[in-house]
């Protein structure tokens, strides 16, 4: 690790010379950087000013102090508070229901033995290929012969399933956990579940906190569904709200910077969780390098 | 001393020989409990849904009135149906411009952000991701606003170049462009996510080898990085066709005035819009219900020549 001496192994000296990362790809990056960063910025940036800066050439690319006057705007139009409270409930419960249930399925898969497991993992996956979607009548029909329809039981049971958290879990488990340590609580008489639960469960964090974040945004940004099953206004997600809020927006041009306001304020609790979890899910994907 | 003892174990081994097989038939029933919600909830919400919309296209189906059985006519009139087959070619146009470029610039952005001497990595991988994390509606109101005739902050770069302010939302091309923009955009980031997490996994011996031998970065990626990603590969290109071709809220929400058939003309109108706007803006359940079999159709038989054709170049590299 230290700087090659001139008895450097062979191994070192390939290290040496690993290619160096060329400046034309730096330039590649940054660009990739900016169009990720830019239109959020500018979203931030209309959400801030009044429409006649927002609607002026050349932009203005700096943000305004005009935030807080259309945050009300928004939070007049459209019951956007609870929007945000309903988002909130709903993508939280799932995310924790999901990671929990992901992670006892993947520990099944990763560390028990059963006859099928390789089958039934298989399958697992392959509904990954099921278009969910065009399907979306005969959920409807099978909601409302449920009386589920207008409750928020429409949304949320359905997105318990998640066969991308189960193999997102069984790739980790099976990374993270040794069966030695397994073996060991099972010597000392723990069955599955106090093994699972006891053992298990504390050392899949990062994995549980990934599986967490995926599934609160997907939950989150999720449309369609609280679009067909939720009528009563007060019940929709930030998603269905701001659909709300664009549909008034398109006849008031006035409204218009409100509506990116809206906007704003309905990814403010996402960036904020990545950011507040950054350390975990980070550590994740570094993880597997340093096994490499 | 031994008779007592011996007599107690006795008593006592019965029952315990009876709890420890209750157990071992639990503990091998355990794991099937374990994972018996998700294919319980797949099956009601995912499986049964789809096979049953094989039966109500088969209905003049009503939602708050009758059920009438009338065979394959809902097909047969789907056929001639000229707003079907404009959201057949609207939706694989948008499917073909926004997953295309999506997954090559993915596919090359991990290979590079894998490299272990590049500078400010994490702020990179941060930054890619940062478009997944934002909701698809907040991307369409914002892809909106810089896509606008008049005051979008694209339509102003291309005047300055010496071109004409382009109506996005109002023509073809121009709001299938828009939102296959969105589509690449939002997902562009969190598929390379997946090709780094998986490159993290080839061992880096490989690589500086390559490098000893003089290979370059782009002879690492065909050779190296490409084929190493190939699982992960085939599960990306159909993931993103079955996703792609089901995209309904970017085309929803990209022109607020256009409403479920996207635009007067219906010019962007997608097949999952098109079955929304029969069931739910119709009510014909059963006329929907056709759309989205001749869907599922068009999915199967994409992803089927998707993988063929991915199978293929996999064994050309080999």
């Amino acid at each position: 690790m230290n700087p090659i001496s001139s008895t450097a192994t062979p191994a070192a000296r390939r290290r040496r010379s690993v290619n160096r990362v060329s400046l034309g790809v730096y330039v590649l990056l940054c660009v990739m950087a900016f169009l990720s960063i830019f239109p959020l910025y500018w979203m931030f940036v209309v959400a801030t000013t009044d429409s006649a800066t927002a609607y002026s050439l050349p932009p203005h690319v700096l943000p305004g102090g005009n935030f807080f006057h259309l945050a009300g705007l928004v939070f007049d139009t459209v019951p956007f508070v609870q929007a945000l409270i309903n988002s909130i409930a709903i993508a939280t419960a799932i995310g924790v229901g999901q990671a929990l249930l992901c992670a006892l399925d993947g520990f099944a898969f990763a560390k028990l033995s059963f006859p099928g497991r390789n089958t039934l993992f298989l399958i697992v996956v392959l509904t990954m290929t099921v278009p969910a979607q065009l399907a979306v009548i005969p959920q409807y029909l099978i909601m409302s012969r449920l009386n589920w329809v207008d409750t928020l039981q429409a949304v949320f049971v359905p997105g318990l399933v998640s066969a991308f958290g189960i193999f997102w879990m069984r790739q980790h488990i099976g990374n993270t956990i040794n069966d030695e340590l397994m073996h060991a609580a099972r010597v000392d008489g723990a069955g599955d579940w106090r093994t699972f639960g006891r053992v298990a469960l504390p050392m899949m964090r990062s994995g549980l906190v990934t599986v967490f974040l995926f599934q609160f945004v997907a939950i989150w940004n999720n449309f369609m569904l609280p679009f067909i099953m939720l009528g009563d206004d007060h019940l929709y997600p930030v998603t269905v709200g701001l659909n709300g809020l664009l549909n008034q927006g398109a006849s008031q041009p006035a409204m218009y910077t409100s509506v990116v306001t809206g906007a704003l304020l309905s990814i403010i609790p996402l960036v904020a969780l990545f950011l507040g979890l950054q350390r975990y899910w980070r550590v994740d994907l570094g993880a597997g390098a340093v096994k490499a | 001393m031994l008779s007592p003892a011996a007599g107690a174990e006795a008593a006592t081994a019965r029952p315990a020989r009876n709890r420890r097989i209750q157990q071992g038939i639990r503990e091998r029933l355990a794991p099937y409990a374990y994972i018996a919600p998700f294919f319980l909830l797949f099956l009601i919400f995912g499986l049964f849904p789809l096979l049953f919309t094989f039966y109500v296209a088969l209905f003049d189906w009503n939602p708050i009135g009758e059920h009438r059985f009338v065979g394959l006519a809902n097909f047969s009139q789907l056929m001639q149906d000229a707003r079907f087959w404009d959201a057949m070619r609207n939706t694989f146009v948008i499917w073909v411009l926004s997953t295309v470029p999506q997954l090559l610039l993915a596919l090359g952005t991990a290979h590079v952000l894998n490299h272990p001497r590049l500078r400010g990595a994490t702020f990179f991988r941060m930054s890619v991701l940062v478009p997944y994390i934002t909701s698809v509606a907040a991307t369409a109101i914002v892809f909106a606003q810089l896509f606008d005739r008049d005051y979008g902050m694209l339509n102003w770069f291309l005047g300055l170049l010496g071109f004409q302010h382009i109506d996005f939302t109002a023509s073809a091309w121009g709001s299938q462009i828009m939102i296959a923009v969105m589509v690449a955009w939002r997902w562009t980031g969190y598929n390379t996510l997946l090709y780094l997490a998986s490159l993290q996994a080839v061992p880096r011996e490989l690589y500086e080898a390559a490098a000893a031998d003089g290979a370059n970065g782009w002879k690492q990626f065909r050779h190296i990085s490409v084929p190493m990603l190939r699982p992960i590969i085939v599960f990306t290109v159909i993931t993103s066709t079955i996703g792609g071709l089901q995209i309904f809220t970017e085309p929803l929400l990209v022109n607020p005035v256009g409403g479920l058939t996207c635009g007067a003309a219906r010019q962007c109108q997608t097949l999952t819009l098109f079955l929304f706007e029969q069931a739910f803006g119709r009510f014909h359940f059963g006329y929907g219900a056709a759309v989205g079999v001749a869907l599922f159709v068009m999915v199967v038989i994409i992803t089927a020549i998707n993988y063929l054709l991915v199978t293929r170049i996999r064994s050309e590299r080999r």
